[in-house]
């Protein structure tokens, strides 16, 4: 079942490095009980690795389990199966204690920019805090959070303010510089700029570029949206229903991509250019994929059968192990 | 390039909680005053009162208000004025302890039970056995076994009242600790119970405070219904319970007794509830900035006089076509939201009106279908539905058109149907009000309908509830029941920004179909300039309430000609494949500016890239010159000679790689940069 992603050629030096972020087989299940137990995990037996100052996308549509895989990672979420390692140290059911001790090295940002900050402290306290459960000094966490503030190109006023006063792109800034004020090492950006319009999307995706530049930062970057993963990715790990489809270079995967459903993701995603956009559809037309409603989820086999135009009879009994095809890592019998 | 913030006072959050709220509504103040008197008065009581509450006065048994005694006597001959007073301080004390008992017991164990699920479990099974206690035998039976102990007593019914103030603090504390906030703090490694102290217990606040005035009042008539029944302090100490209890028996003879004590009671009880009243009240819940019923009508009536003023049309009208000329949209009170947009919409069309949030492109949809909130209202302008102005239709007239000729779909599909019936239901029932069909008829209509909208089991889903089926499902099911009166006009507000992207692809080909069978049109409203590229014939780009460009779809997206189109356009990473994918994206230097803001020229000016002293002046719409594509800037024709794109400029501030990052991913970094 253990979905191995070997990593790039181009990176054999980097082989002997500790991964920043390992994850092994990982399983998640929801609710308890025999119904539970029954019912086909969140989160199923996916496996891939960070290296140190690389950017990985994980890309599904909704129910892939792709935020449920970074909430494992942060302590968010229990976990039922397999482990997640970060930088060679087992964190997979880290107690509070632990996370306090990683929690400056491995941090997040969230989707919503409205929630993700408590309207009730200012924007320095949000900011501080992190600092501040690591016995920073308050006078040093203002001054870091003033700092910060005017590196993700917000006045060092704004420490007094709170929330409410800030526009939606603004505060996605705010929550970028409160997970990385402690200088961490990976972020997981968990659909960071989904809420966002065009131009303030564009402003973040290239704040996190600048930032991963500045500081060899490696991203976990969750998305729905593959052309926005392409954007900061390096790698691209692809998801349905809680397995990984397929995995590789972030060119290789949107560009030529092998396994149904991510030709089926990719067609799907519009240019905005009318007669690129009219040739995609032709072509996502002419994949002869089935509709997401004929789909029920059902266990054994491989998850995305029932609408994939190559399903044969192997499809719905075997699980399809993972194989190289070209550079990417590929979950099908007949890619 | 930093932006500067208007200058606003920092509020505590110490006045934000109580201080404004609290005086601004007239009982409120009147309850503190009240409260504060009391206390006050029965602190200091041994000093100011003039009788001791044992002082028996015999020459003036049972008698009203004197000079000497302003309340009167009771039987016995003793001041109640001082007897009332003497016994607040004991009364308002021992309440307090049932607050502090109550709604502390009750908050703690909804933190608890807010942090984890098991504890959660096992709380609630315990405050529902407390809740099926009978509190009032309960007591009964502490008195009986440590005698009249009020403090103790009144602590064991802040327990009992406990179990309710969790019920009432559980839900508030469980959706304060899903926010993402209290992730952020998880990740941070602050520990459960830091999170609870910092992130959900401030956020109870208000709650508490309302609940403790609350519990309060009910202590307080407790206590007092213990003392009546002969449970109070024990004798000869004075307590509002035992002096009601001795009026009752000088109800004939001594009526005044009952008096002095019955109002104290009433009023400090009043006092408590109206406190709580003020504090739990939103924020300006009783002031509405809406206008009244009447000035509405009136403006209607404006507005309709307006449009009849207006010459009518020369063009002969065509049947399903939509034209929108120079309208505006405003908040009752002056500020606009949109102003002088005008769009041609051809039957068998498609219309995207494209641009960011706040843009007034939803305001301009809902105007079609005179859906706008209320407090917004066309002020000017003309919608021209087959020669018919909209605009000035009455709600009866819009009646007739709304669902029939021009029918809505909503991003969020789940919001159109009523999760209490099923699909088949709702279907019918519109089927039967928009085409007047008998119950059999409308049935097999509905089935038709659905497997017009590409649902494969169209029997199974007739049957299902809106929670049964997927959001795609429903977002077709919703389609089915915007085309259940047969409308020539689709107005689609988002209709698949909620969807993932296969589903999208999936309804836009949809929409595509039933556009070329039936022959409708369709104004399309959406913020993805992919999602027009697929399906629109023209677009009108909009920007701060303006169109700023309009025109065929080709040629707006491959030839934009308003630099907020190029800045759009070149900020969407979706215009990129990945091999020309830039290393930064474009972007525009702020954000939307506040219908309030709005500057009298060019109104992108100030996140324009080419902006110059030209564009301070009010810029028409004018002709493009590519095709019949119209561009609302002054410098269009400069910039497409001179071929002009919007570059990235939001650089870096600190544009340098440090060493430690690893040599491959250098390498990708040159490799994107090279290619």
């Amino acid at each position: 079942m253990s979905i191995d992603t070997p990593l790039r050629p181009e990176s054999a030096s980097t082989v002997h490095r500790m991964p920043m972020l390992e994850v092994k087989d990982l399983v998640v299940r929801y609710g308890h009980g025999r119904k539970a137990a029954s019912a086909p995990p969140a989160v199923d037996g996916v496996s891939f690795a960070i290296q140190p100052g690389e950017t990985v996308g994980l890309v599904g549509e909704s129910g892939s389990g792709k935020s449920t895989i970074g909430k494992a990672i942060l302590g968010l979420q229990r976990v039922s199966g397999g482990s997640v390692a970060f930088q060679g140290e087992d964190i997979t059911h880290a107690k509070s204690g632990k996370r306090r001790a990683i929690g400056s090295e491995l941090r997040a940002v969230f989707q919503d920019p409205n929630s993700s900050l408590n309207p009730r402290k200012t924007i320095g306290a949000s900011l501080a805090e992190p600092l501040r459960i690591r016995g920073v000094s308050s006078g040093v966490a203002r001054a870091k959070a003033e700092d910060m503030l005017e590196r993700v190109g917000l006045p060092r006023e704004a420490v007094d303010r709170y929330p409410s006063q800030f526009s939606g792109g603004q505060r996605q800034r705010i929550s970028v510089a409160r997970a990385l004020i402690c200088e961490p090492q990976l972020v997981v950006c968990d659909e960071a700029v989904s809420a966002l319009d065009l131009s303030t999307q564009a402003q973040v995706l290239n704040l996190l570029a600048d930032l991963r530049d500045e500081r060899g930062l490696s991203y976990l970057f969750i998305a729905h949206d593959i052309s926005v993963v392409q954007f900061l990715a390096q790698r691209v790990v692809v998801l349905y229903r809680g397995q990984v489809m397929e995995s590789g270079p972030a060119a290789a995967v949107t560009e030529s991509p092998k396994h149904p459903f991510t030709q089926a993701l990719v067609a799907a995603s519009p240019v905005p250019r009318p007669a690129e956009q009219a040739q995609r559809r032709a072509v996502r037309e002419s994949l002869g994929v089935r509709t997401a409603s004929a789909a029920a989820a059902t266990a054994g086999g491989c998850p995305f059968r029932q609408r994939c135009p190559l399903a044969t009879e192997l499809c719905s009994t075997e699980r399809p192990a993972v194989r190289r095809v070209g550079e990417a890592d590929v979950a099908c019998h007949y890619a | 390039m930093i932006p500067t913030l208007p200058a606003t006072p920092r509020k505590t959050a110490l006045t934000k909680l109580s201080g404004h709220r609290l005086l601004a509504s007239p009982t409120g103040l009147a309850g503190t005053l009240w409260l504060a008197v009391m206390v006050t008065a029965s602190l200091t009581a041994p000093w100011w009162l003039p009788f001791k509450t044992e002082d028996q006065d015999f020459t003036a048994v049972l008698s009203g208000p004197t000079a000497a005694h302003w309340l009167g006597t009771d039987e016995l001959g003793r001041d109640i004025l001082s007897r009332i007073f003497a016994s607040a301080a004991e009364t308002l004390g021992t309440s307090f302890i049932t607050v502090i008992v109550g709604v502390g017991l009750g908050t703690l164990l909804a933190l608890a039970a807010a942090n984890s699920q098991r504890a959660e479990g096992v709380i609630s099974r315990v405050t529902e056995i407390m809740m099926s206690l009978p509190g009032t035998v309960i007591i009964l039976a502490v008195i009986g076994a440590v005698g009249t102990n009020i403090p103790l007593i009144m602590a064991i019914l802040g327990v009992l009242i406990s179990a309710g103030i969790y019920r009432v603090m559980l839900g508030q504390a469980k959706s304060l600790q899903n926010q993402l906030y209290v992730d952020a703090a998880t990740v941070d490694g602050l520990s459960p119970l830091a999170i609870s102290v910092r992130h959900v217990l401030p956020g109870l606040a208000t709650t508490i405070v309302v609940q403790s005035a609350l519990i309060f009042a009910v202590g307080l008539l407790i206590q007092a219904g213990l003392a009546f029944i002969g449970f109070g302090p024990p004798l000869p100490q004075p307590s509002w319970g035992g002096m009601i209890q001795s009026a009752s028996q000088h109800v004939y003879d001594a009526p005044w007794l009952m008096v002095p004590t019955g109002v104290v009671l009433a009023l400090t009880v009043l006092s408590a509830n109206a406190i709580g009243n003020a504090l739990g009240k939103a924020p300006n819940a009783g002031a509405s900035h809406l206008p009244s019923a009447a000035i509405r009508r009136k403006r209607a009536g404006q507005a309709a006089a307006a449009a009849a003023a207006t010459p009518a049309v020369r063009n002969p009208p065509a049947a399903g076509k939509l034209s929108v000329r120079g309208l505006s949209v405003g908040v009752d009170g002056g500020t606009p939201l949109v102003t002088d947009v005008s769009f041609d919409v051809e039957p068998g069309t498609v219309l995207g009106l494209v641009g960011e949030s706040g843009c007034g492109k939803t305001m301009t949809a809902l105007s079609l279908m005179g859906l706008l909130p209320s407090g917004v209202a066309v002020t000017d302008g003309q919608i021209l539905w087959n020669g018919k102005n909209l605009a000035a239709a009455t709600d009866r007239d819009m009646e007739g058109i709304r669902g029939r000729e021009i029918a809505l779909i909503s991003q969020e599909p789940m919001r159109a149907l009523d999760p209490m019936f099923t699909v088949g239901y709702q279907l019918t029932s519109a089927i039967r009000r928009l085409q007047s069909m008998g119950r059999a008829e409308a049935g097999a209509e509905a089935l038709g309908l659905l497997e017009k909208v590409g649902i494969v089991d169209a029997r199974r889903i007739l049957k299902s509830y809106p929670h049964q089926i997927s959001g795609g499902m429903a977002q077709r099911v919703a389609i089915a029941l915007a085309l259940s009166g047969k409308p020539r006009l689709l107005v689609a507000d988002e209709p698949t920004t909620a969807l993932d992207v296969t589903v999208q692809a999936e309804i836009l080909s949809l929409l595509r179909s039933l556009v070329k069978d039936t022959g409708m049109s369709v104004v399309m409203v959406t913020h993805d300039l992919g999602v027009v590229a697929d399906i629109c014939d023209q677009v009108a780009v909009m920007y701060a309430g303006q169109v700023v460009e309009n025109g065929r779809t080709g040629s707006i997206l491959d030839q934009p000609r308003h630099p907020y189109t190029l800045a759009l356009l070149a900020a969407d990473p979706h215009a990129n494949s990945a091999h020309d994918m830039p290393h930064r994206l474009a972007t525009i230097k702020g954000q939307v500016p506040q219908p309030k803001d709005w500057p009298a020229g060019c109104r992108f000016a100030a996140r324009c890239q080419f902006a110059g002293s030209a564009c301070v002046v009010p810029v028409p719409l004018l002709p493009s010159g590519t095709e019949t594509g119209l561009v609302r800037c002054v410098k269009a024709d400069e910039l497409a000679v001179e071929g002009m794109a919007w570059v990235a400029t939001d650089s870096a501030v600190h544009q340098h790689v440090p060493a430690e990052v690893p040599a491959r991913h250098r390498l990708d970094i040159t490799e994107k940069d090279m290619a």
